[in-house]
């Protein structure tokens, strides 16, 4: 059966609140490319939310989305079959994956699932792969099945229930201790980019991270989404829209970065428990 | 004879149009607009044409209203231009048509924009529909394709003077909504975006392909265009914003003009719960520049119930916004701080701002703009406590898409290069609106569309 444009036409439960989604639409999945993301807005009055693009098959394309605002959860409550408003892309620069040698791949929570296609075209490239997978808990740590062709894999839990206890940037620490890396990437929580970087630094090389940043058009055009990258030679202001998503960690600067995404908490809190009184119990979710 | 008075357009009173986001210019009533149009001389030679860009045959249109013959009127119009209704409300009628008015010499000038208003208001509320309007005279059908990239009014003009030609016109728009700058730059109470949707959904008239949600870029290759299209027309509008660039500018709470209305405009955030985008205006705000767009941030939050001070570094007889605008901002209590300049924000410890630390400037000789220049006058800096602050100082060419387009010259700031047709160093790609000029306006927009479209037929139908 042929579904519209942006029907969401498999929709599969990791974890409460984690879900992944294939949806329908020919432009994105003809052009995607590992890294970029796409905008969805989910009703005719919903935001326009940014979200990495997970994966491509022939007329679909695969997101991981995590139910934390108010947005995000009327998506994950969506069922198969169901369409949305609006889906734009791909946008953003895609990664730049070529044979570097020896590569460090780092997701932690719903960043595994953005790292996936960006380590398996390092893969493909000819690279030695590290990867480094954490989350919370065992349940959260998604699709690590799926990481089978890199070639060493490690996985961390913060509570132990899996792999080593502890996080991603724990293990990192560890690791760089005694191999050498030639460029990492890294995605997940700003935190976890922030202290990855760092490590980075320390050891000398370049670690792309993939920023979400608070953003409306996802053009170029609103300036919303701006970073300040930060070196010896001083400051400068670029757009993850246009200019990224990925930038290299060591130079940005992760305490503007973090504070620029707290800019709507109190308006983020407000929509949420309004929604949720609306809906009732979501505890299913 | 003597010439009467300018009759005087409808607007809402100000105390009721700064809690809203209605349309604050009501226009006029049809006995008004006859009244208007009366005073037109009917010149043998109209000034007023020229000074227009796309070259409306004001006179006639005018004595048609004058006549009563409003549908005449709307048909006159409708055939030089498909969006009266728009450019009656956002073109600077000042300083085209109205500027070269012959009245001006003795009096005011006819208000050429309030009846080009009225003409379009008054036939979509009689129901007319734009296949009724305008000679739209489709000549035989055409088998070449074009492709406009942007949906802008550059892009709409473009589209529909080639539409009404018989050629097959497809627009593709980055956004979820058509109109470019029209839907997220201008606000409701300028612009209602139902005039907008109404006369973008005219042009399906014209069988034009509408395209949303596809960014030519990323999800359609230039080149792609390159080989499908038998032509292809450029109108992705302005770009990027700048910021000043000083300290603090990276505060939660500065904002670019551009982020800001497309908060409010298009993502409607002044509707925030109801509608899901929010925008956070706080009790005072600070808006950087003088041009239309200041003014419309100006005046938004205001209406959001903001206390707004327009910060700008010269005069207001520097100020680039139009007259009209300028009045309006003031009418409704924005306050102005001339002579002043930001020098840096300045935030609490969460990271917001909090103050805007300003400086006096003096004007100096002449810039290259032919301005006198504004200059800081040491130790003259004071403190502006406010929550937020809005940065409407213009824009910079977008790289999204021509970054992506193999072969394109542009110029040093990153504009397209264009001949006076609109095309571009490579032969069967135009352009047109703010890619080439830099931010302008509205109807500069759809008289470089106009152009375009013209040099677009003579290169698929005589050159080839």
């Amino acid at each position: 059966m042929e579904f519209p444009e942006n029907t969401i036409v498999r929709k599969r439960r990791f974890a409460p609140k984690l879900y992944e989604f294939w949806i329908r639409n020919s432009l994105v999945s003809r052009k995607a490319k590992p890294g970029q993301f796409v905008i969805v807005r989910t009703s005719e009055r919903g935001e326009r939310i940014p979200l990495t693009i997970v994966d491509t098959r022939p007329g679909e394309f695969r997101l991981v989305v995590k139910a934390v605002g108010k947005s995000t959860y009327e998506l994950c409550m969506k069922n198969e079959g169901d369409v949305l408003a609006d889906v734009v892309g791909p946008l953003g620069k895609p990664s730049e994956v070529r044979n570097y040698g020896n590569v460090l791949v780092l997701g932690g929570g719903v960043g595994i699932a953005a790292v996936l296609p960006i380590a398996r075209a390092l893969k493909e490239e000819g690279n030695k792969l590290t990867v480094i997978l954490g989350a919370r808990t065992i349940d959260e740590l998604i699709l690590r099945d799926e990481f089978g062709f890199c070639d060493e894999l490690l996985l961390t839990t913060d509570d132990g229930s899996l792999g080593i206890k502890g996080t991603v940037v724990d293990a990192m620490r560890e690791l760089v201790k005694e191999k050498k890396f030639d460029v990492a990437w890294a995605v997940g929580p700003a935190v976890m980019m922030k202290f990855a970087s760092y490590v980075a630094k320390e050891h000398n090389f370049p670690i792309w991270v993939s920023l979400n940043s608070i953003m409306v058009d996802g053009t170029g055009m609103c300036g919303g989404c701006r970073v300040t990258l930060k070196d010896e030679k001083g400051s400068k202001i670029e757009y993850t829209c246009v200019d990224g998503p990925e930038f290299d960690g060591r130079f940005v600067d992760w305490d503007v970065f973090m504070n620029r995404l707290t800019q709507y908490r109190e308006q983020e809190r407000l929509a949420l428990e309004k929604f949720l009184a609306e809906v009732g119990d979501v505890s299913w979710l | 004879m003597a010439v009467k008075n300018r009759v005087p357009v409808l607007e809402r009173p100000v105390e009721e149009r700064i809690k809203s986001f209605e349309e604050v210019a009501l226009g006029y009533t049809e006995e008004l607009a006859v009244e208007e149009a009366k005073r037109c001389l009917q010149c043998k030679v109209p000034t007023c044409v020229e000074g227009c860009p796309v070259g409306i045959d004001i006179p006639r249109f005018i004595k048609q209203i004058a006549e009563r013959n409003f549908e005449g009127a709307f048909k006159t119009v409708k055939s030089f231009n498909y969006l009266p209704a728009i450019c009656g409300r956002v073109c600077p009628q000042e300083t085209q048509c109205e500027g070269t008015c012959v009245l001006n010499k003795i009096g005011k000038p006819v208000n050429i924009g309030a009846l080009e208003r009225f003409v379009a208001d008054w036939a979509y509320k009689e129901g007319l529909e734009a296949q009724d309007g305008a000679d739209v005279k489709i000549q035989e059908a055409r088998d070449k394709k074009i492709a406009v990239v942007g949906s802008g009014p550059a892009g709409l003009t473009v589209s529909s003077e080639l539409g009404r030609l018989g050629f097959q016109v497809e627009i593709f728009e980055t956004l979820h909504e058509l109109g470019g700058v029209l839907v997220y730059g201008i606000p409701e109470f300028r612009l209602p975006k139902e005039i907008v949707k109404k006369e973008i959904s005219d042009l399906k008239n014209l069988n034009i392909v509408l395209h949303k949600n596809t960014p030519v870029g990323y999800a359609i290759d230039p080149r792609e265009l390159l080989e499908t299209y038998d032509a292809v027309f450029i109108g992705v509008g302005a770009g990027t914003p700048k910021f000043m660039g000083i300290e603090g500018t990276d505060l939660n709470g500065v904002y670019s003009a551009n982020e800001f209305l497309t908060r409010i405009n298009l993502m409607r955030a002044y509707k925030f719960p109801e509608y899901d985008t929010p925008v956070y205006v706080g009790k005072r705000v600070a808006v950087i520049g003088g041009g239309n767009t200041a003014m419309d941030v100006a005046r938004s939050a205001l209406r959001l119930g903001a206390e707004v001070y327009l910060v700008y570094r010269r005069t207001e007889a520097e100020m680039p916004a139009r007259r009209a605008e300028i009045e309006h901002a003031k009418e409704e209590g924005i306050k102005f701080m001339l002579l002043t300049n930001p020098v840096r924000y300045i935030g609490d410890s969460n990271g917001r701002v909090v103050a805007v630390e300003c400086i006096k400037m003096t004007l100096g000789e002449p810039d290259e703009s032919g301005r006198r220049k504004p200059v800081p006058m040491p130790g003259s800096n004071f403190i502006l406590e406010v929550d937020t602050v809005v940065e409407a100082i213009g824009t910079e060419a977008n790289r999204f898409l021509l970054s992506q387009f193999p072969g394109l010259e542009t110029s040093k700031y990153g504009y397209v290069v264009v001949n006076e047709w609109g095309q571009t160093s490579i032969p069967k790609v135009f352009a047109g609106g703010d890619i080439v000029t830099g931010s302008a306006t509205v109807i500069s927009a759809m008289g470089a569309g106009k152009r375009a479209a013209q040099g677009i037929t003579r290169y698929l139908l005589e050159s080839v």
